[in-house]
């Protein structure tokens, strides 16, 4: 599995990313591959078509508290209006066509509420949501992915 | 957001494109119309953060290379080089030991390949393969990654091998240290250069085709597209002693459109002498100029057209056999067709892949001697040829050794005047009415991605920049509006 976090750590809450990249990285879990960038670029379809799964980790402007973890589909629409970078769906799309693989894809956003200064640090509820997200993606990749889903219905 | 002008003309009726889509951060294009509703003035307004010139105050200067690359995610090696290059001075160091330059150029190089290759690719291919007018929907990447996926790869792969480079040269991907006040902080080991000596002729053989590629394609369309988005400017670029293009070090030369020289070798260390900035009140970003030739006169490109335009040779020979070809067209004086940027990165994209070739095969790469040292000074100013053109670092530190102030131009701001006549370019071409088309959009964008603009400077958050399009009339009523929100 695959792990990219992405972000500028020198724009407050858009570290996040990169932040939780450090820290699954820190953790070395077996069978987990960890990279870190500015943002996503057509060369991360390339390694992500490594992969049999990738988890896109970025900072949100808006949306749930502490983060939100959900699927994401390959999708040429999604680099409609493309700038240098791709979206997860655009990386997962250029997979597929470039390199003839379909990792699953899923996005990790976490939630920040800081991000108009150059400083490189988290607002302290950025850190709680990064802590709230480090637990939940670390039990994730040791349940081996999807199989996590799997085991929550079973003991439900 | 109402314009300035706007409010003290009450007649003019402005159409409003918030922001400019498939180009970097914030930008948005305002389009003035007369009351018979004939174009008057295009203005391209770009959200510049300014407050990073403030915020690195009182910084140690040491850190300004790592500091500064928070600014950019798309460009932050540029501006690493060009703030590591004004520490050179200040640490009172003017020739830096072989193994560092040369690490700092294998670096620059890297840079300019993934840079070029990314925007060739990904950004510009696009609209050369399908056309300006086809449908968005395609006219993507992915689209050219399913109809053409061989050069889609190619693509992916050219840019994979410069941010290998980056990586190797810099230490890392984000926020690199690998050069320092006086030079660099590591080598590059047998086993790094190995590999990329391996994939090396594949890259040569791919940034041979993309050359082929934008050549090709701007003579068969060279009837129209030299009219579009064109006009004569001035061209200003970092240049060598001996009249070569150099991309990392040299000074400065400016040429008019006719191929005159302006100035010549400038030690940009006074380039305070020679560039003035113009501030107006509708944007956030200054209008450089010569100041020889004042604001009216004095603007100028910066870029892969203006490295062509003021270069006498290139050192690499296959660069050099395009870049004959390329001002054999203008008959040796300048080319100010604003779509030849295109051929004009791919000439660079080629010779930053002989240059990595080069330099690969010097085994002062090797060398242990990584820094020098010398008295301290209290004002240091670096300047690189960026892949969009021109940057400038200008930093003054106290005794402190704490910056005390700092002022930026970067390649972007150089680039404002002239992206702003090419959008007024197009819209007078192309503007029929008060009505937004699809038509026209592309085409303002197409005039804009010629220039590669950086706009990032605003985050990249999920969820944050809405597309907006509005028709505001004569009376300041909104006529029309539209939008979809996008990923930038």
């Amino acid at each position: 599995m695959l792990l990219i976090g992405f972000g500028n750590p020198g724009r407050l809450d858009d570290g996040l990313g990169p932040a939780l990249a450090a820290a699954v990285e820190a953790l070395a879990i077996p069978g987990v591959t960890v990279d870190s960038d500015y943002q996503l670029t057509v060369e991360h379809a390339e390694l992500a078509a490594r992969h049999a799964a990738v988890i896109f980790a970025d900072a949100a402007a808006a949306g749930p508290t502490p983060f939100a973890f959900e699927r994401v589909e390959p999708s040429a629409g999604e680099v409609e209006f493309s700038s240098h970078s791709v979206s997860p769906a655009g990386v997962l799309a250029l997979a597929r066509d470039l390199f003839d693989a379909q990792p699953e894809g899923w996005l990790l956003a976490i939630r920040g509420e800081a991000f108009d200064d150059f400083e490189e640090r988290l607002s302290d509820a950025a850190r709680r949501n990064l802590a709230a997200a480090l637990a939940f993606v670390e039990t994730w990749l040791r349940a081996g992915g999807a199989s996590y889903f799997q085991g929550l219905e079973k003991s439900s | 957001m109402a314009t300035e002008t706007a409010e003290r003309k009450p007649t003019a009726k402005r159409i409003v494109i918030e922001p400019v889509t498939r180009v970097e951060g914030h930008g948005k294009v305002t389009i003035l119309l007369d009351e018979q509703e004939r174009v008057r003035q295009a203005r391209l307004h770009i959200v510049e953060f300014r407050g990073f010139e403030r915020y690195i105050r009182g910084r140690p200067y040491w850190e300004a290379p790592v500091l500064v690359q928070r600014l950019c995610g798309i460009c932050p090696v540029s501006h690493h080089l060009a703030a590591a290059k004004a520490m050179d001075q200040v640490v009172g160091v003017d020739t830096l030991p072989p193994t560092a330059e040369k690490m700092r150029r294998l670096m620059h190089y890297g840079q300019m390949l993934q840079s070029h290759a990314l925007h060739f690719f990904h950004l510009v291919s696009p609209d050369l393969l399908f056309g300006f007018d086809a449908d968005p929907a395609i006219r993507n990447i992915v689209g050219v990654a399913r109809k053409f996926p061989d050069l889609a790869v190619q693509g992916v792969m050219l840019r994979k091998y410069g941010q290998e480079i980056i990586k190797a040269t810099a230490g890392k991907k984000i926020h690199g240290t690998g050069a320092i006040p006086g030079g660099i902080n590591k080598n590059l080991s047998i086993a790094e250069r190995d590999g990329f000596l391996k994939d090396l002729d594949q890259i040569l053989a791919w940034s041979r085709g993309a050359l082929k590629i934008a050549r090709d394609y701007t003579m068969e369309h060279l009837k129209d597209l030299a009219d579009f988005g064109s006009f004569e400017s001035n061209h200003l670029s970092l240049i060598r002693a001996d009249g070569a293009m150099d991309l990392y070090h040299g000074g400065l030369r400016a040429v008019g459109a006719r191929g005159g020289k302006i100035f010549d070798h400038v030690d940009y260390r006074n380039y305070l002498d020679y560039i003035a900035e113009e501030v107006k009140p509708w944007s956030y970003m200054k209008f450089p100029f010569i100041k020889s030739l004042g604001p009216e006169k004095g603007w100028y490109r910066v870029g892969p057209l203006a490295r062509l335009n003021t270069a006498d040779f290139i050192d690499t020979p296959e660069a050099e056999a395009a870049r004959k070809e390329f001002m054999a067209l203008t008959k040796g004086k300048p080319n100010n067709v604003t779509m030849a940027y295109h051929w004009a990165r791919m000439i660079e994209l080629l010779h930053a892949a002989e240059k990595i070739r080069d330099l690969l095969h010097d085994a002062d790469l090797q060398g242990t001697e990584l820094r020098a040292r010398g008295e301290r000074r209290p004002v240091g100013i670096g300047l690189i040829e960026a892949p969009r053109g021109t940057l400038f670092h200008h930093y003054e530190v106290d005794e402190n050794d704490q910056i005390a102030r700092c002022n930026l131009i970067v390649s972007t701001t150089n680039n404002n005047t002239p992206m702003n006549r090419a959008v007024e370019k197009v819209a007078h071409d192309y503007l029929e009415g008060v009505q937004i088309t699809e038509g026209l959009l592309n085409r303002i964008e197409v005039a804009i991605r010629a220039y590669d603009p950086c706009l990032s400077c605003a985050t990249h958050a999920m969820g944050r920049m809405p597309l907006e399009v509005e028709i505001v009339g004569a009376d300041g009523a909104v006529r029309a509006r539209g939008g979809k929100g996008l990923y930038v």
